[in-house]
């Protein structure tokens, strides 16, 4: 349903932000709370991106969904924001002041009559992976995204439902929401501006094979163990190793898994460390028996944050190890995680059990087509290189934080309002 | 636009309950519309299974054009869920809340559920008998001019970018000229690729070059803030210079007065001025860059150098955080020396390496240099004591400790903030920013970090946190559209985030105010001045909305026109209080709408049962409940108030920064009403509850019900 705009906005060609993680979430609100029409592009069925599956922020510990429901509140409530989910780009003309998009939008089973009753998931049949938890879990094909999921509505995941063969739901849904022979729509919008905030990906741990992940369930990457850290999460909150269900005693976190590294992603992510720091907090004031053991080449925790990682050193349950790690390995006992490391304090080989090892991998920007984004070698933008109107913000451009992403964001989307037309 | 008769004072309220998403399933709705209609008759009562439907809206459109409803309550799911749906902008529109606060977690067909969905229809009428449609505060002759303080790289970048969009800017810089202290170095540490050498400074001149072209950027060179009065939208400055005060207006100001090198004469342990060979990274910048000639020191000529960084940071003696510029900054000068001397070994000693992101590229270059020697390590001591320097490093990377002789020690200090009561505020809470940590006024929200708190002013660079210049660049940036996004909402008479859109702003009846002073001390923003005897002196365009004073007022002065003393007293004694023998409780909740109250319609998504004996109110702020709600309640019968508000504390996550805060403080006050009530202290608690805790309310609950229980009913029912 269309909000009602506000008129004098009537005559303004939209910003067209593509990416509805916290950077482009940000670029939205900014822009329309300065007076200008935006249209928001996401692919997910929801916004938020990727810190929606954070646990806690660093170094607040607070939870992201604090700031995101005040973010879609805002969204909710200025009719200058036009948000499509389940969509794409697939084709971009024009000039700066009248580009052209032509949006794609995945085939809605659910439409925008769904009040979230959750009568569908009752009675569906067919499970899914679920890739908010990382692969962890499992989702009916028809599923809620998540607890604060914006908009609040279910979808069905268009490519592992039987379809009308089944139909199922169609009995159990009392409000005509379900259509399964949808397709998809394609529709063209005009846009002055293009801001892209696509974000990123984790760096593919398949890659580090030395590293061991894949030989274990209990080898994991930094992101499941935030969602094993959420309350609606895999495991409701409670760090728990993958194989057995048991509280793990010992933990490991290699950082720089893969980052930092000729043969990887030689840049620094930056937020790694933090992260780390976070989750073992977390993991010990949970457990107050458990011991995390934390290996790094160096602790880039800066700023303010210095006193989060002072906690940290005198923290008697936390060890922290300079050193590169050489392999992981399974020991017989197909429990036991064995790491191998170079002290590099001492100099000494050394070699440590462990009962579960976290992967502190690195961010990867996620680029798209179809513009040719003028990247560096390692796919990241810079918005002064791409062409005219069109601008970038956040993971796209440099691994960075959340608080960074949003200041950039917010400073982008001035660039993109005077190109825009936007005047006092 | 509203009418409300003035013969009758009548107003036309529809109410519309949706019977879908269970609700009609969980309660009578014919019992609920004759107990409604019955006490009042002039209501329109409708109901439909899918309101939020194309029919069910039209139906509500319908009445208001046939029935002139001017007043409209849904019940139905949370006003969370379909605020876009149900748009009726020219009416009042107020929301029940009938599904996740009651169908998804209470009973079916059971009469303590029907109990509370009567009682929250009912409140839902008092409410929009008591309110009103807010009147925007719109000053005449806002301008739309922005004041920037300090002409570095902060002031700089806002200036050029506000400019750029066609504002005029005000640039008051205090040294007689622009560039702050990047203009004085030569190189600056790359933060883009290639990173094989540094930059030069040209970033600077650029920009102030650029700057010089823009007719609507004033600069004012060797000046400085005489006084800032005023408002966003009519912030009043003077400006005062050698030759001249000169008057401007502003609609918003960025504080972008950077930064100060930590005072080096405090670091006795490194020896500092004992010899002329030690010295910061800043006066090593001055050697490096031959600003000052040095006799002693013959940069092309020395063999050996020792930079250590952390010195005084990360230290609790000193500063006890990082700067995270000194290890960059140390790279370029390492970088800088090796190039003009061939010959010289540089020794770099740390803590932590620090080059996150690409900086990390610098790092991997400046380590192919076999000359330079990078190791963590504890200092031990410096000797200065022969001609030779030397210093004895402790646990390096060699495994033992090392003596290294040098011929020059720079010392990696940390930076200090600029004193933000330099902008000579006339606030009656003070001249600058209330800062975060360590001095800096900075924002503690990670989702919101251009949140602060003296609205329409923005700090922006190195006064707000230590950060590299790429860093500085934008910040300022953003600081530029938050002081543009601050100045278009002001002329729309809107708040800033976090209320976005907000048209109401505290009204108060000064004539009861006996000028005690609460509400100009208790507003985290510093919106009320105060005239000499203690009167406050609102500034609606400073208000951020929250209603913090509203609370803190004894004589209950100030309301919002949707958000009033009386519009929640109303709701309180709207309720029908069961008597004594019928032992249903009932237990007033007040929520915080920004973290608590999402919470609650999680643990209803997840249908997790509470007591129906609860009666919510949501409010802005837990700091906006005033003491007069509280004994309202108790001496209209309810057994026990809950209020449940955002983490408060050095992590604080509410909203309106000191809300949660309050409560805790006001509590002596608030025993002092039940003791005076002759009332026990458990009949008022206080919980506070972060946003994904929706597990934890059953538990707050029943625990509270548990111990009101145990007290026993409040004895002034049925009086």
């Amino acid at each position: 349903m269309d909000k009602k705009q506000d008129t004098y906005t009537n005559n303004q060609t939209p910003i067209l932000i593509i990416g509805g993680g916290i950077a482009g979430l940000t670029a939205a609100v900014e822009a329309a709370e300065t007076g200008y029409r935006v249209i928001l592009i996401e692919k997910q069925p929801y916004l938020g991106g990727r810190v929606a599956q954070l646990n806690r922020y660093f170094p607040k510990m607070c939870p992201p969904y604090c700031g995101l429901e005040i973010n879609f509140r805002r969204i909710r409530t200025n009719p200058r924001i036009t948000v499509y989910i389940s969509t794409t780009v697939t084709n971009i003309s024009g000039e700066p002041g009248n580009f052209s998009v032509t949006l794609l939008t995945e085939p809605q089973y659910i439409n925008n009559k769904c009040t979230s009753c959750g009568e569908c998931v009752k009675v569906c049949p067919v499970e899914r992976p679920d890739e908010f938890n990382q692969g962890m879990t499992t989702t009916r094909t028809a599923y809620l995204p998540h607890e604060l999921a914006y908009p609040f509505r279910y979808v069905i995941d268009h490519q592992k439902c039987k379809g009308v063969s089944c139909g199922l739901c169609l009995d159990a849904c009392d409000y005509q929401a379900i259509n399964l022979s949808a397709t998809e729509t394609k529709k063209v919008v005009k846009a002055g501006t293009i801001i892209l905030t696509t974000g990123w990906k984790p760096y593919d741990p398949m890659n580090l094979q030395d590293l061991g992940y894949g030989k274990s369930p209990d080898i994991i990457t930094g992101m499941m163990m935030e969602r094993l850290g959420a309350p609606n999460g895999p495991t409701h909150g409670q760090i728990l190793r993958l194989s057995d269900n048991e509280i793990p005693k010992k933990i490991a976190f290699i950082q720089c898994a893969g980052s930092r590294d000729e043969n990887n992603l030689p840049y620094c992510s930056g937020v790694c460390c933090s992260a780390t720091l976070k989750q073992a907090m977390h993991y010990v004031e949970q457990n107050p028996e458990g011991e995390a053991t934390i290996f790094y080449i160096d602790l880039r925790v800066t700023g303010r944050n210095e006193d989060f990682l002072s906690k940290i050193i005198d923290h008697p349950r936390i060890n922290l190890i300079k050193s590169k790690v050489a392999t992981v390995q399974m020991s017989s006992d197909k429990h036991t995680i064995n790491l191998d490391y170079e002290d590099i304090l001492s100099g000494l080989k050394q070699k440590s059990a462990f009962d579960m090892v976290i992967l502190a991998t690195g961010i990867i920007p996620e680029n798209i087509d179809p513009i040719k984004i003028s990247a560096d070698d390692f796919g990241f933008a810079k918005s002064e290189h791409l062409p005219d109107g069109f601008y970038s913000a956040g993971c796209l451009n440099k691994p960075a934080d959340v608080a960074s992403s949003i200041k950039e964001s917010t400073g982008i989307t001035l660039k993109a309002l005077r190109t825009a037309g936007f005047k006092p | 636009m509203i009418s409300i008769s003035m013969e009758t004072g009548q107003r036309n309220i529809g109410i519309y309950v949706c019977t879908g998403c269970g609700i009609g399933d969980t309660i009578d709705i014919e019992k609920l519309k004759n107990q409604v209609t019955a006490r009042n008759i002039s209501v329109n009562f409708k109901e439909h299974p899918f309101f939020c439907s194309k029919e069910g809206c039209e139906l509500i459109h319908r009445d208001i054009a046939t029935q002139q409803v001017d007043h409209i309550i849904i019940a139905a799911c949370s006003p969370r869920v379909n605020q876009d749906v149900f748009n009726f902008p020219d009416e009042i529109l107020e929301w029940v809340n009938f599904r996740e606060q009651l169908s998804w977690c209470m009973k079916a067909k059971d009469e303590d559920t029907q109990l509370l969905a009567e009682d929250m229809i009912r409140m839902s009428i008092a409410k929009v008998n008591s309110i009103s449609s807010p009147q925007p505060y719109i000053k005449d002759n806002l301008s739309s001019g922005i004041l920037v303080v300090g002409g570095g790289i902060s002031g700089l970048t806002s200036a050029l970018e506000a400019a750029k969009a066609g504002y005029t800017v005000y640039l008051v810089e205090k040294e007689n000229k622009l560039g702050g202290w990047a203009s004085k170095w030569k190189y600056l540490f790359p933060e883009e690729l290639p990173f094989d050498k540094p930059k030069l400074t040209e970033i600077i001149d650029e920009k102030i070059r650029k700057l010089e072209k823009y007719k609507n950027i004033h600069i004012f060179l060797e000046s400085t803030l005489e006084s800032v009065s005023g408002e966003p939208g009519q912030f009043t400055i003077s400006i005062r210079n050698k030759q001249s005060n000169k008057q401007i207006v502003t609609g918003a100001i960025i504080l972008a007065a950077g930064w100060k090198p930590y005072d080096a004469s405090k670091l006795e342990e490194y020896s500092f001025g004992q010899s002329g060979k030690i010295m910061t990274q800043i006066e090593f910048e001055e050697i490096l860059n031959e600003e000052k000639n040095n006799v002693e020191i013959d940069l092309k000529k020395i063999n050996n150098i020792v930079f250590i960084q952390c010195a005084g940071s990360r230290d609790e003696k000193h500063l006890p955080y990082c700067s995270n510029t000194c290890c960059p900054t140390t790279l370029k000068q390492a970088w800088q020396l090796r190039h003009m001397n061939k010959d010289a070994n540089v020794y770099i000693i740390y803590k932590d390496l620090r080059t996150p992101g690409k900086t990390e590229f610098f790092y991997q270059e400046l380590q192919k240099d076999e000359q330079i020697f990078f190791t963590k390590g504890d200092l031990r001591q410096i000797d200065t004591s022969d001609k030779n320097l030397s210093i004895i490093v402790d646990n390096t990377l060699l495994g033992e400790s090392i003596k290294i002789n040098t011929d020059l020690i720079v010392l990696a200090t940390g930076m200090t903030p600029s004193d933000s009561s330099e902008l000579n505020l006339t606030y009656r809470q003070g001249k600058g920013l209330p800062d975060l940590k360590y001095g800096f006024p900075d924002s503690h929200f990670i989702c919101f970090p251009y949140e602060t708190r003296r609205t329409g002013i923005y700090s922006a660079g190195c006064i707000r946190a230590p950060q590299t210049i790429q860093m500085c660049i934008e910040d300022s940036t953003g600081a530029a559209l938050k002081a543009i996004q601050c100045i278009e909402s002001t002329k729309r008479g809107e708040s800033v985030h976090p209320r976005s859109g907000d048209k109401s702003y505290p009204v108060l009846y000064l004539p009861r105010c006996t000028d005690c002073k609460r509400c100009t001390e208790e507003c985290p923003f510093g919106a009320y001045d105060e005239n000499e005897k203690g009167t406050p002196l609102p500034n609606p365009a400073r208000c951020r909305r929250c209603g913090i004073c509203m609370g803190s007022c004894p004589e209950r002065i100030i309301s919002f026109e949707d958000y009033s003393i009386h519009s929640v007293s109303s709701m309180i004694k709207a309720l029908n209080i069961p008597d004594v023998f019928e032992e249903k409780p009932r237990i007033l909740v007040f929520l915080c709408e920004n973290d608590a109250y999402p919470a609650f319609d999680m643990a209803g998504l997840k249908r997790l049962g509470y007591s129906p004996f609860i009666r919510i109110i949501p409010v802005r702020c837990i700091g906006s409940v005033n003491q007069v709600w509280l004994s309202d309640a108790l001496s209209h019968g309810y057994d026990g108030i809950l209020q449940i508000g955002c983490k408060p504390g050095e992590d604080y996550q509410c909203h309106f920064i000191t809300g949660s805060e309050l409560t805790k403080t006001r509590g002596e006050n608030i025993q002092e009403t039940l003791r005076t009530m002759m009332l026990e202290p458990e009949r008022i608690r206080t919980e506070f509850l972060e946003i994904t805790e929706y597990e934890r309310i059953p538990d707050i609950i029943n625990d509270y019900l548990q111990t009101i229980e145990k007290i026993g009913p409040n004895p002034f029912k049925g009086m």
